[in-house]
């Protein structure tokens, strides 16, 4: 049914639906609406799950991690310094292979503390093992959280999905979209029933030790696992495409206008809805601009990316965060991608936008568009303040 | 495309106010998108909240710099700033009037228009929390964008769960806003 909905709201709702026996979280900014919401939710009755309210993100986590292991369906979200107290848990949900599904709304890390939004926090947990998907609307928040769950418990991944949402932009904003009902999730996703689980019964141990002779080949496995990913997200989100009727792209990346752009935008989150505006401006101009929006950032879609890039004369990949010292993220792995078309790649720029919260306007994403013909650039921050960068002599 | 941007402290309801507004343009069957920024992030402090209004989805997340709409729900912000910072030629500002704050005059065909909202909410309630509602009506008014029956129902759905007489006093807020602004002379 269609509905004038916050994000927050919108993404309590969906996890409802999708009905979790365990939700464990604890409050930070931006992320707080949505398990007010679930705890609300819990105390109403209904949703028949147990809300355990901990002191701090790393018990969430943790008790996220004990209802995964005993076979229940969880749910945790959080933020910026929530994942990063939660870092050393979120590595062994993974490692453990929980099929947990967690939603981050993004935002800067600190210091100088920051409760604005970028997509700084996600990248610490990048190297974990994560599924580590993104969404443009709220609409894709919804339906990315229902596939998260398909996807997380299938036997073939095992693996935890994160489902990012930009903070405050998607989380605080209020829009228009389709809730699913009870009944079409149900059907989408029936109930998790694994044998692998903590039970006394049949008594096992999970994340045991292993020594040098068995390390290796279990971190081998989740790469292959990801690799496999690239089939099964496709496979997934097409199911999803059939029993929702809707949804775009492939579920790993979706172009917009990149069939004959000598322009593309490379980009993930909300900003490439603002990203579309301004291809639809240049388009206006008779310039043939594109968008390619990156849905799964891992497993990373080095061949979808590639062939989307292949015929681009020049190419914007716009970072809502860095690897300080290095690259964009996005950047780093975008030229990876393009590397395999040899002599055909095109000319890559990379910016760096909207770090703390500072606004994307339509503006600073011409800027980087304008910059795409003049000297290459790798790692351009785009709005700086210049009287700010004064050195303290 | 339209765009509303209120002026507010974090505290004053601009987020409620805005996500009324647009739950009257999505009853009506258009797209709002309503988003808060806060800039201190405290109680009191200034902040805004914005709403953008399309015939399709609106995909810009950007922050709203040339709105047609401007609500201002406490004049004392407009001490120290100027809220007309890229307002529309041909825009119009709904203003909650503060007595002793002098309120900067609109230029060329902008429309300014000061309504004694805590006076009204006062009369119907003896307190001021009905500021808001009062601004909404006058807003559908003001802006010929929105019905007051659409203004109304959006404050009926809104409030539902708060019972009648919390709805009641709402729909009297909304009609007395609406009225204000009709009975001002142009």
């Amino acid at each position: 049914m269609k509905q004038f909905i916050e994000g927050s709201h919108a993404v309590a709702e969906i996890i409802k639906l999708c009905r979790p026996g365990v939700v464990s979280a604890y409050p930070i900014t931006p992320q707080t609406h949505i398990v007010e919401d679930l705890a609300l939710m819990v105390a109403n009755k209904e949703l028949n799950a147990q809300f355990v309210n901990v002191e701090s993100e790393h018990s969430a986590a943790s008790v996220v991690l004990g209802g995964e292991s005993t076979g229940v369906r969880s749910y945790t979200a959080t933020s910026s310094q929530g994942l990063l107290l939660m870092a050393e848990v979120v590595f062994n949900i993974a490692g453990l292979r929980l099929p947990l599904v967690m939603t981050t709304a993004n935002r800067a890390i600190s210091a100088p503390i920051n409760i604005w939004n970028d997509q700084q926090d996600v990248m610490t947990v990048r190297d974990s093992g994560w599924v580590l998907l993104f969404a443009e609307t709220n609409q894709e928040a919804v339906d990315l959280h229902v596939q998260a769950y398909k996807l997380a418990e299938d036997k073939r991944v095992m693996l935890p999905v994160m489902v990012n949402m930009d903070g405050f932009i998607l989380t605080h904003g209020m829009e228009v979209l389709d809730m699913p009902s009870q009944k079409e999730v149900d059907k989408f996703l029936p109930p998790y029933k694994t044998t692998y689980k903590l039970d006394v019964e049949n008594p096992l141990t999970m994340g045991y030790l292993a020594d040098p002779d068995y390390y290796l080949e279990i971190r081998y496995m989740v790469q292959d696992t990801h690799k496999q990913l690239l089939d099964i997200i496709p496979q997934v989100a097409d199911d999803f495409k059939k029993a929702f009727k809707r949804g775009e792209g492939n579920g790993l990346v979706e172009g917009y206008k990149i069939e004959d752009a000598d322009q593309v935008f490379v980009a993930m989150g909300s900003v490439c809805g603002s990203i579309r505006d301004v291809v639809d401006d240049l388009r206006a101009k008779g310039k043939k601009a594109g968008l390619l929006k990156v849905i799964s950032y891992r497993p990373f879609p080095k061949a979808c990316v590639a062939s989307a890039l292949a015929r681009a004369k020049e190419v914007a990949v716009i970072d809502k965060s860095i690897s300080l010292g290095a690259f964009g993220p996005l950047y780093t792995d975008v030229m990876v991608a393009v590397s395999s078309l040899g002599s055909e790649m095109p000319k890559m720029s990379g910016f760096v936008l909207g770090l703390g919260g500072r606004d994307i306007t339509k503006r600073s994403i011409m800027d980087t568009y304008e910059r795409l013909f003049g000297k290459q650039v790798d790692c351009e921050f785009i709005g700086l303040k210049q009287e700010l960068l004064v050195e303290d002599k | 495309m339209k765009e509303i941007r209120i002026h507010a402290r974090a505290g004053q309801g601009a987020i409620t106010t805005a996500s009324i507004l647009g739950y009257a343009y999505f009853s009506k069957g258009q797209y709002p998108y309503a988003f808060p920024h806060f800039g201190a992030a405290r109680m009191g402090a200034p902040m805004n909240a914005f709403v953008r209004i399309d015939d399709k989805p609106v995909r810009l997340r950007s922050q709203v710099y040339n709105p047609d709409y401007l609500i201002v729900v406490d004049a004392t912000l407009m001490r120290g700033f100027d809220c007309y910072v890229g307002f529309k030629d041909d825009g119009i500002a709904i203003v909650n009037e503060r007595e002793g704050i002098e309120i900067p005059q609109p230029r060329g065909k902008q429309k300014l228009f000061m309504v004694p909202a805590g006076k009204i909410s006062t009369e119907i309630m003896g307190k001021t929390l009905l500021v808001n509602t009062v601004l909404l009506g006058a807003y559908a008014a003001a802006t010929g964008e929105l019905k007051l029956e659409d203004m109304i129902k959006a404050i009926s759905d809104r409030f539902g769960d708060k019972g009648k007489a919390i709805v009641d006093m709402n729909v009297e807020a909304i009609k007395k806003g609406y009225q204000f602004i009709k009975d001002t002379p142009r």
